[in-house]
Parts: C-alpha cells; sequence; structure tokens
C-alpha cells in the first residue's frame, strides 16, 4: 500500500486539472457492464448535441461546454468515485442516468451546489421542488409514465376498465417497485385488477411470471424493465402469443435493442415515450454535418437514431436551455451551480422553442418553477414497426392522472423531508 | 540487517506476550498508524477520503471478517454480502428509530445483530463442508436480498425501497449524511478499522483462534484433542458476521449515503470480498488490508492513468482496466500463489540480509 | 383440478428450464473432474464464446473500436456475413485456440498448486476475458440468431388441450435444448468411456500422479479438457443468447448454475443433469405454489435453499463421491 499511494497521487495530479471558463456538464455514462447496451446511445448523444452546440454556435452565450465523461457502468460506488473526481471540476449539473446513483448523489449534490437533472427517472417526489431544491426530473416521471399508460389503456378500452386486469411485469429493484402505488391507487379508481409480478435482477429467466401471465390472461400488461430483462420478456411475451399490442413498456422498456432480439414477433410492441422518434427532424442534419461528418460524434457514432440516442439529445437540449436561461437571469455567461438552478426553476421550453432548435413536436412545453420541478408529465405511445424496424408515435401527448400522483408525491416528499430535516419552502 | 528478529528480549511475559513481539514490525506498525492518524486526516480531502480511503477502510474490515471465517477456520462463504446488507439495514432502522443515541452504538449493534444472523446461517456448517457449504452462505445471500426488497418495514416503507442515510454526529462531527467531512468520515472507518484488526489479532493468537486453526487444517483431528465443533464453527460464524455486520454499516452510512439492497450488497459483493482475501492471502490480518487495497486501489488507479494521464475513451479504458486486474491477479498468482501477505514475508526475509547476501 | 393442471405446465417448463441450467453446470463439472479447479469463468467462457460467434457470424472486425481509438480510422464490419454452421465451427476453433493459450500462459505455472489458488486464478482470467471480449467485439447488444425455432410448440398445445382441456406452453427452443444436452451428454459419455483420450482423461481425474507416471501427458490433457468446456460454454452461450441477445448478463447466467452444481455434486455429468432438473422443477413450483403468498421472485434463494435441504440429508451432493475423512 506505501507504494501505491504516491503513484496514486501522481495519478489524480494528472486527472484533477480543472480548466476554468468553461462551462462544465459531465456525461456520467455507462458504456460497461450489465447495462452497457442502454448506456452508450444514451451518452453518445448526450455528448453530441454539446459537441453541436460547440462546433456550430460556440457554445451557450460565447462559453464552450466542457463534457468529461466518467465510466460509472451503473454501480454506485463507481459512482461516488466519478461524483469526487468531477466535483473538482466545478459542474453545473449532473445526469447520471442511474436510479441508484441518483439517491446516492440527492444529498450531496444540494450540499455541494449542483443540479441534478433526472428526466424519466431517480426520485419521483423530487418533483415537489420546495423539498428537492437542487434536483429536476421534468419532463415526467415514472408515476407519470405509469399513469400514462393506464390513461392510453383506459381509452383503447373506451374509457371504462372496471373488471379489467392489467398485470406489471417489474424489475424486483427501487426502479421496478415505483409505479407501484401509482397503479394501486389508479386500480382502486378505475376498477381494475392489478396483477404484481417482479422478476430478479438480472432477469435471464422469466418462465414463471409469463406461464403465470399466460393462465391469468390479463387484458393488459405494463412492463417496468431494464437491461437483459426487457429482452427476455418481450421474447417470453412472443412465445406465449401474448397480443403486442396490448403489451406497454415505460420508456426505459422501449429502445430499439429491447425489441430487435425478438425478431417479427416484436411487431406491434408499444412503449412510452417523452420524446420524438426517429431522424426526421431538422436538428439531425446539423448534428450530421457539424459532428459526425467532422469526425467529432462520441463513441463508435453509429448509435444516431437510436431511441435512447435521442433521449439523451433531449436531455442535452434541455440543459442548454435551462443554461441560456441561466445566463440570461444572471446577466453573466459565467454561471455557477446556483444560478443554474434559478435558470432551471425558470425554464420555458415553448413549442416554437422547440421548432426553432430543430426539434419541430420533438418533446412536450415544459414551465418549471420553484414549487413544480418535473413538468407536466406527459407522454406519448411508441409502436414498434419490426418490417422496417422503427418506432412511430401512434398517440399525441397523454396527460397523467394529477389527481392521483399529486398526493403520493407530496406524501414521499415530505416523508423525505423529515428524515433529512429539511424545511420546505422556497429560498 | 534492516529488518531482523534476533537481539530483541523480552524480560517480561507481558513483553513478550504483546500484540507485536517483534520490536521492529511494532515501530513499523506504529509508524503507519501516527502518519493514519497524524497526518492523513488534515490533508485529505472529498476525493481521497470518498474514492480512495474509506472505502480501503471498509472493505478491510469486511475482508478480515471473512479471513476469519474462511482463512482461519475453514470455512467457506459466498454470503459476505447478504451479511454486509444485515449490518446496513440494522443500522438504518437504529439510526431512524432512536435518532438521540449516538451512531458508534449503532453501528456495534448492528455487528451484533448480524453476527445473530450469521449464527443461524452457520449451522449448516456442522453438517456440511468444503466448497458445498457454499451453498448455505450463498441461500443465506440471496434469500436476505430477497427479503429486505421485499419487506417495507425494513426500509420505512418508502415508495421505492432505496434508504438514505440521516445526519449523525459523534462528536458534534457529522460523520454520514450530505454534510459529513471527509476527515471526519475517514477517521471513523479509520478507528473502527484499527479497533476490528486489533481484536482480529489478539483472537487469532489465543485460544479461539488456535481452534478455529485446528478445525481449520482437520475438523476431525481437532475433535479428538478436544475441540468442539459446534463451539469453534459457530464462533468464526459470530466473530466474523459481527465484523462483517460493521462494515455493511459503514458501507450504507458512511460511505455510499444511500443503498439499494440489491445492488449494493448482491453477489458481486460476496465474490468481491473474498477475492480480496484471496488475493491478499488467506489467514492472514496484513493479507486483509492487502488484498482490499488491491481491489479498491488498484481500478482508481488505472482509470486515473488511462483516462487522466493518456486521455483514452472512458470505455476503452474500463475494459483495458478489466483485462489488466485479470492479468495481474494471474501474474501474482504465478509468481507468489499464497497471496500479497506472503509476498510480504518474502520481502522481509529478504530484509533480513540485505544488503549484505549471506 | 385446474390447479393441478397449471402444476403440470409448471412441472414440465421447469424440467425445460432445468435443462437450460444443466447445460451451464456440465461446463464446470467437466473442468473440476479433471482437474479439480472450480472455473469461476465458465460463465464469462459462454459470454465469449457467444460475442466470437456473432462477431463472426457478422463479420465484425475484432478490436475495431481499439483501433479506431488509436489510428483514428473507422472501422467496423468486414462487409460479409458467414453461415452459422460455417461461424460455429470457427469459434470452436478459437475456444480450442483460447484453452491452448489458458494452459500455456496461466495452468502450465501452476501445476501442484491448490484448489483455492487454481479457483483464484480463473477468477483473473474471468476479469481478462470480460474484458477482452469487450474490447474485441464491442460492448452494446447483439442479435443471435443460428436459426433454431423459438416460440410455443403447437402440437404440444393442441394435443394437451384435447386431453386437459388447457393447451400446455412448451418453448420450442427449450425442446431444442433438451436434445442437443442430451446429444452432448450422450457424445461427453462415449467420448470418455471409448476413446483413448477419454479414458486418459479419466485417468487424470482419478490421480494426477499416476497418470503422469504412465505417460499420460498432463497438459494435453488439459488443453482437451478446457477445449470441450469452451465448446459446451458456446452451446449454452447459443441457447441462452437466442432468447435475450448476446450482452453481458449473459455471464451471470453462470450464477444460476450454482445450486444445480451444489446438488448435483461437483464431479458428476449425470449430477449435472439430474441436479438441473431438480433444481428447475423445485423453483417453479415453489413460485408457483408459494410465491404468490410471499409476494414473488423467489426463484433466486430457493434454488439454494432447496439445494441446501438435499445437502443436509447428503453433504457430498447427490452424485458426489462419497466423502470418506480419516485422521
Amino acid at each position: 500500500m506505501k507504494t501505491t499511494v504516491p503513484a496514486l497521487a501522481a495519478a489524480v495530479m494528472m486527472a484533477a486539472s480543472p480548466v476554468m471558463a468553461d462551462l462544465v456538464v459531465p456525461n456520467m455514462s455507462y458504456r460497461t457492464g450489465p447495462y452497457a447496451a442502454n448506456g452508450i446511445p444514451y451518452a453518445d448523444g448526450f455528448s453530441d448535441y454539446f459537441t453541436l452546440l460547440n462546433e456550430r454556435d460556440g457554445g451557450i452565450g460565447g462559453q464552450l461546454i466542457q463534457v468529461p465523461e466518467c465510466e460509472t457502468a451503473y454501480n454506485t460506488e463507481k459512482g461516488v468515485e466519478c461524483y469526487e473526481s468531477l466535483k473538482s471540476q466545478n459542474p453545473l449539473v449532473l445526469n447520471p442516468l442511474s436510479t441508484g446513483i441518483t439517491y446516492q448523489l440527492i444529498p450531496k449534490a444540494s450540499v455541494d451546489d449542483i443540479v441534478l437533472y433526472t428526466p424519466g427517472y431517480g426520485r419521483t417526489s423530487a418533483k415537489n421542488g420546495e423539498v428537492f431544491r437542487w434536483v429536476f426530473n421534468a419532463p415526467a416521471n415514472y408515476w407519470d409514465g405509469a399513469s400514462v399508460a393506464v390513461s392510453h389503456i383506459l381509452e383503447q378500452e373506451g374509457g371504462d376498465l372496471s373488471g379489467k386486469k392489467i398485470a406489471l411485469v417489474y424489475h424486483n429493484s427501487a426502479y421496478g417497485k415505483e409505479p407501484i402505488r401509482t397503479l394501486q391507487g389508479l386500480s382502486e379508481k378505475h376498477g381494475f385488477e392489478l396483477v404484481e409480478l417482479p422478476v430478479d435482477a438480472p432477469g435471464q429467466e422469466q418462465k414463471s411470471q409469463w406461464l403465470q401471465i399466460r393462465r391469468e390472461k390479463p387484458d393488459y400488461v405494463i412492463m417496468y424493465a431494464w437491461g437483459v430483462m426487457n429482452q427476455v420478456a418481450i421474447q417470453e411475451a412472443v412465445n406465449i402469443r401474448f397480443p403486442m399490442d396490448k403489451f406497454v413498456g415505460i420508456w426505459w422498456s422501449g429502445s430499439e435493442n429491447d425489441v430487435t432480439p425478438a425478431g417479427a414477433g416484436a411487431d406491434g410492441y408499444k412503449s412510452l415515450t417523452f420524446h420524438g422518434v426517429g431522424q426526421d427532424y431538422p436538428l439531425y442534419d446539423d448534428l450530421r454535418t457539424h459532428v459526425l461528418d467532422a469526425g467529432k460524434a462520441a463513441g463508435a457514432g453509429d448509435q444516431m437514431g437510436n431511441v435512447i440516442y435521442s433521449r439523451g439529445v433531449y436531455a442535452a437540449v434541455v440543459i442548454a436551455e435551462a443554461i441560456a436561461k441561466a445566463q440570461e437571469l444572471a446577466g453573466t455567461s459565467e454561471i455557477d451551480g446556483a444560478q443554474l438552478r434559478d435558470g432551471f426553476e425558470a425554464l420555458e421550453i415553448t413549442p416554437e422553442r422547440m421548432a426553432e432548435l430543430g426539434l419541430p413536436d420533438f418533446g412536450q412545453p415544459i414551465a418549471l418553477s420553484c414549487q413544480n420541478h418535473g413538468g407536466d408529465g406527459l407522454g406519448r405511445i411508441q409502436q414498434w414497426n419490426a418490417g422496417a424496424g422503427e418506432w412511430s408515435l401512434i398517440t399525441d401527448w397523454i396527460e397523467p392522472d394529477a389527481e392521483i400522483l399529486q398526493p403520493l408525491v407530496d406524501e414521499d416528499s415530505a416523508a423525505y423531508a423529515q428524515e433529512a430535516g429539511i424545511e420546505p419552502g422556497c429560498n | 540487517m534492516i529488518y531482523r528478529e534476533a537481539g530483541d528480549f523480552k524480560t517480561s511475559y507481558r513483553s513478550d506476550g504483546q500484540t507485536f513481539p517483534i520490536r521492529l514490525d511494532r515501530w513499523g506498525y506504529y509508524a503507519v498508524l501516527a502518519v493514519a492518524f497524524g497526518v492523513i486526516p488534515f490533508v485529505i480531502d472529498d476525493y481521497w477520503a470518498n474514492a480512495v480511503f474509506v472505502p480501503f477502510l471498509i472493505y478491510a474490515i469486511a475482508a478480515i471478517g471473512l479471513n476469519i471465517l474462511t482463512g482461519y477456520a475453514g470455512q467457506v462463504s459466498l454470503g459476505t454480502g447478504g451479511f454486509m446488507a444485515v449490518g446496513a439495514y440494522a443500522v438504518y432502522k437504529l439510526m431512524t428509530a432512536f435518532p438521540d443515541i449516538s451512531i458508534v452504538i449503532h453501528i456495534l449493534l448492528a455487528g451484533g445483530i448480524t453476527a445473530a444472523v450469521g449464527v443461524l446461517f452457520g449451522l449448516p456448517s456442522l453438517r456440511i463442508k468444503g466448497f458445498y457449504l457454499a451453498v448455505a452462505t450463498l441461500a443465506a445471500q440471496f434469500f436476505l436480498v430477497w427479503l429486505f426488497n421485499k419487506v417495507p418495514w425494513f426500509y420505512n416503507n418508502s415508495a421505492s425501497g432505496q434508504i438514505t442515510a440521516p445526519t449523525r454526529t459523534v462528536l458534534d462531527q457529522a460523520v454520514t449524511g450530505p454534510t459529513a467531512s471527509a476527515p471526519a468520515k475517514y477517521l471513523i472507518c479509520l478507528v473502527l478499522a484499527v479497533a476490528v484488526a486489533w481484536m482480529a489479532r489478539n483472537l487469532t493468537r489465543g485460544t479461539i483462534g488456535r481452534k478455529w486453526m485446528a478445525i481449520r487444517d482437520m475438523d476431525i483431528a481437532a475433535e479428538i484433542i478436544g475441540v468442539n465443533p459446534l463451539a469453534a464453527k459457530l464462533s468464526a460464524f459470530a466473530v466474523s458476521s459481527f465484523f462483517i455486520g460493521i462494515a455493511g454499516a459503514l458501507l450504507f452510512a458512511v460511505y455510499l449515503g444511500a443503498a439499494e439492497v440489491g445492488e449494493a450488497f448482491g453477489i458481486n459483493k460476496s465474490f468481491l470480498v473474498l477475492f480480496m482475501i484471496i488475493i491478499g492471502g488467506l489467514g492472514s490480518i496484513f493479507g486483509s488490508f492487502a488484498g482490499a487495497a488491491f481491489l479498491v486501489l488498484l481500478p482508481v488507479l488505472l482509470k486515473n492513468t488511462l483516462v487522466g494521464g493518456f486521455g483514452w475513451p472512458t470505455d476503452l479504458a474500463a475494459h483495458i482496466e478489466l483485462m489488466v486486474v485479470g492479468a495481474l491477479i494471474v501474474t501474482f498468482l504465478i509468481v507468489e500463489p499464497h497471496g500479497l501477505a506472503r509476498l510480504w514475508r518474502l520481502a522481509k526475509d529478504k530484509l533480513r540480509l540485505w544488503p549484505f547476501p549471506h | 383440478m385446474d390447479q393441478l393442471i397449471f402444476a403440470g405446465e409448471v412441472f414440465l417448463n421447469g424440467l425445460m428450464t432445468g435443462v437450460m441450467y444443466a447445460l451451464v453446470a456440465l461446463g464446470f463439472v467437466l473442468i473440476f473432474k479433471a482437474s479439480g479447479v472450480f472455473n469461476y469463468a465458465q460463465g464469462v467462457l459462454a459470454l465469449f464464446a457467444a460475442l466470437t460467434l456473432v462477431g463472426i457470424q457478422q463479420g465484425q472486425i475484432p478490436f475495431a473500436h481499439l483501433i479506431n481509438a488509436a489510428f483514428g480510422t473507422s472501422l467496423h464490419h468486414f462487409g460479409w456475413t458467414v453461415p452459422a454452421v460455417l461461424a460455429i465451427a470457427l469459434t470452436a476453433g478459437v475456444m480450442v485456440l483460447l484453452a491452448f493459450l489458458i494452459e500455456k500462459l496461466v495452468l502450465k505455472h501452476l501445476v501442484g498448486q491448490e484448489p483455492i489458488i487454481l479457483f483464484m486464478a480463473t477468477i483473473g482470467l474471468a476479469y481478462f476475458l470480460e474484458g477482452l471480449g469487450d474490447v474485441m467485439w464491442g460492448a452494446d447488444i447483439k442479435t443471435l440468431d443460428v436459426g433454431l425455432p423459438q416460440g410455443i410448440s403447437d402440437t404440444i398445445e393442441t394435443a394437451t388441450a384435447n386431453w386437459f382441456g388447457y393447451g400446455f406452453f412448451i418453448d420450442r427452443l427449450d425442446i431444442w435444448a433438451t436434445v442437443i444436452a442430451a446429444a452432448l451428454v450422450a457424445a461427453l459419455v462415449a467420448f470418455s468411456q471409448y476413446t483413448k483420450q477419454g479414458r486418459a482423461m479419466r485417468a487424470v481425474a482419478d490421480d494426477h500422479q499416476a497418470a503422469l507416471s504412465v505417460g499420460i501427458s498432463l497438459r494435453f490433457i488439459w488443453v482437451m479438457v478446457w477445449s470441450i468446456a469452451g465448446f459446451v460454454a458456446l452451446v449454452a452461450g447459443i441457447m441462452w443468447g437466442t432468447k435475450s441477445g448476446v450482452q453481458f448478463s449473459l455471464s451471470l447466467i453462470a450464477l444460476k448454475a450454482l445450486p444445480v452444481l451444489m446438488l448435483g455434486g461437483f464431479t458428476s455429468i449425470p449430477g449435472a443433469i439430474v441436479g438441473g432438473l431438480i433444481i428447475g422443477v423445485g423453483e417453479k413450483l415453489f413460485e408457483f405454489l408459494i410465491g404468490p403468498m410471499v409476494g414473488g421472485a423467489t426463484e433466486n434463494w430457493f434454488a439454494y435453499v432447496l439445494a441446501l435441504l438435499f445437502l443436509v440429508f447428503r453433504p457430498q451432493g447427490l452424485f458426489g463421491e462419497r466423502i470418506i475423512e480419516r485422521v
């Protein structure tokens, strides 16, 4: 140990040479480990958008954006190491793309004045900005997703779900358990029966669960899965000939990676999404000319257009807009974490602005405030076309059921505030 | 010449029986402790504490615990992750139920609870031996993880099942929660690690340690010379689980701050700690530290060298890192099959003669 | 009555799943039997084999990412695809080469060491192969298709529907896995009983020293055993990878083989099969009958509890060699 310490010191010194003046938006990615297949496109999309801003516009407000990357492998301990090494570079905002790491960083980032932006994942009750001052999870969260899925099913069934049976197949972890309370509340309200089917990680073997689905014949299946569990679940659903158009996954169960291994059988599978699909947006032309063709793409440069890649781009877009807003409010282009938080709280992304960014109708309008860090939580349904090998949007934006969700958010955030000794408020 | 045992005379039983009977060893350890307590707390920053020292010390505690069971008493265990989870959830329940009682007492109590659970799952060891015993501890591993995931009482009915450590203080210094300073976190881990190492060292030198080793070397023979296998095996499980429980409590409360049972205390953790003691050296306290250092520090060092030093893409660096760690393990084995502790012993032998070769 | 029919379906599917577990366990048993090594790397071996198979089939350029990073090129594919049969043969060749290298670089230097040390060497190997697989072929998910059928078997569904009024679900992939596993076991038994090399392998398994003294080359036997284990890993990788795609998680199937090994005994090929079947049926039936009462997802731990129950009565495993202790 005695010899490794000085060597380590030297290595850390090399690593920790922060370049000031640039805005630092780190990319906490996972390109290895059990969830690499989804981590790679997300990280690529996130990086590529900032590369585009730097190349095309010279950054945001004249400030170049630095995107140092740190590999977490979806592992909370590596997440700690990444957080500490990134912290020395004065990051403005972190987007860890892991619910576990997010939970760990929520208290730390709040003390260190770093914004956490966790679109579509993380701690759902962070929507309550009075308790979670530094955490933003707009435009949609897990509970919104569950509610949107049920609303879609409701619409399919002509507005009546009484006597119907909906099965929830979920990753038996913090992430997978998130929608349970929402769905229980909704099942009371709409009178459908909820069957909960946990699958232990990693989820290679799900025969019991799908045999049960085959026996009980639920009318719909909602799935909260991640990693290998997605591919196996969709394959098993194909195997038992469950009707694919009655099978709705959360947005983390709806990428090309998840459906392609099941081949033609997966045709018609539905999943939620909170952003547009495909490459048919003007922004992608810019990405191609300024980033991909210029040889500046992150990773192998072969992920463009992938659903998860688009999600990475979307996260970067929201962060970039918040930075611009913060610069406008602060009157300076060199903002810090606290100013960025104000920027997020005043963030307003209108459909017109999205069109201006080259992403018309790509995302929902976002308007945040101190009280609301989670946006409106609208979602859309996308459906897989196996023949063409592409997703297509089949619905317009669907609203979640605030009547069920808001009390849950209030209750969970109040419990956290009490446990952590936080006085809820806006100052 | 540099290192020698000769000329170190003892004039009392007391000095003959002290923890480190050889003067040079003793001075060496005093020097290390002096640096650890007197220098490092003043220079440590968040990165060094959270990415290097705190995990190193916590894993060292866990490795000492497992080493007592596997290295000294010869009972293979793959339930370390599950037992650490018991420590973590016990400390979480205690912290939130009795906020006014000192966190140190909670951590020790969590160790005690883990010891009881460890004894329970150690019972099959009286019947099943060798590699096959691993099944009992694996059953513990998977069952405990499932239990903590399934029963909402363990995570205070939170929506997702994540547990988060609130701020608790020792001597008015926050040691858990987001406001804990780097030296405070480091010191509480250090104090417990030193205490655990000192206890383990003295337990293994005494009657009970000799019983464990007799059981390890051949349990039937040990039984014939009068070692009670029930008491010896179960005491090994109890002591080992006590230490592992402390490590689990620290891992959750001090190091991670928030945890989810399947991710933080899964089967990988059991394997990781087992690797540490095999690489460090079975049946050696020093080996537990060396093994923990090897598997905690090496990846951090490699990452910082490859990504920070050479500017490689992070994914490539992560893959190469795995290859280097694997190749190093194999190389170490070929050079010295009995672990880093043995390497250290050989170095001492060399030093005894150096610089005069004869 | 319904419950009984359902239990029958669960039972059959448990058997099928058991075969899948046994396929993984088989690789462990082969190596343990011949060299006394508990091969921790077996799961990673399956992942590596499957990655190589897909890589060859789709004409991926090995180490493309490393080359691109070092020389600034952008290589991905050779631009051809290889037929499945040829790709499997080539992958088997790669696994033989790997076995040769493992013997040459690792095992040769560790002859005569204790089992725990050889176990640890395989840990090192597992780390190395995991990194190598990623660097060679990339960490993204890959679709594996060697033409195996998947999905419900209509014949069985119709037949059972006629008999019981409820059509059983049996996955055609599982039926294939059973056939292939049976063929594999038959071939292995025939090989070890009737060929010269097979007998030499058994001799080594009995006693290294004695085998050496009658002129059997230990090194050749080790290369051979690791090659066979590599081939078994390839078969397991194909079966599991067909369902889930080839990705890192494939290496975790080794965990599913552990209770099977404990139950069946580390040294018995029939033990691996029977153990697999018992675990498969046991965990599925438990999940079916008791699971709903305790909240489900019991399979992971129940497999070990089941193995533990058996071991309490038979500490050497079902088919393990009797442990004789002498002072």
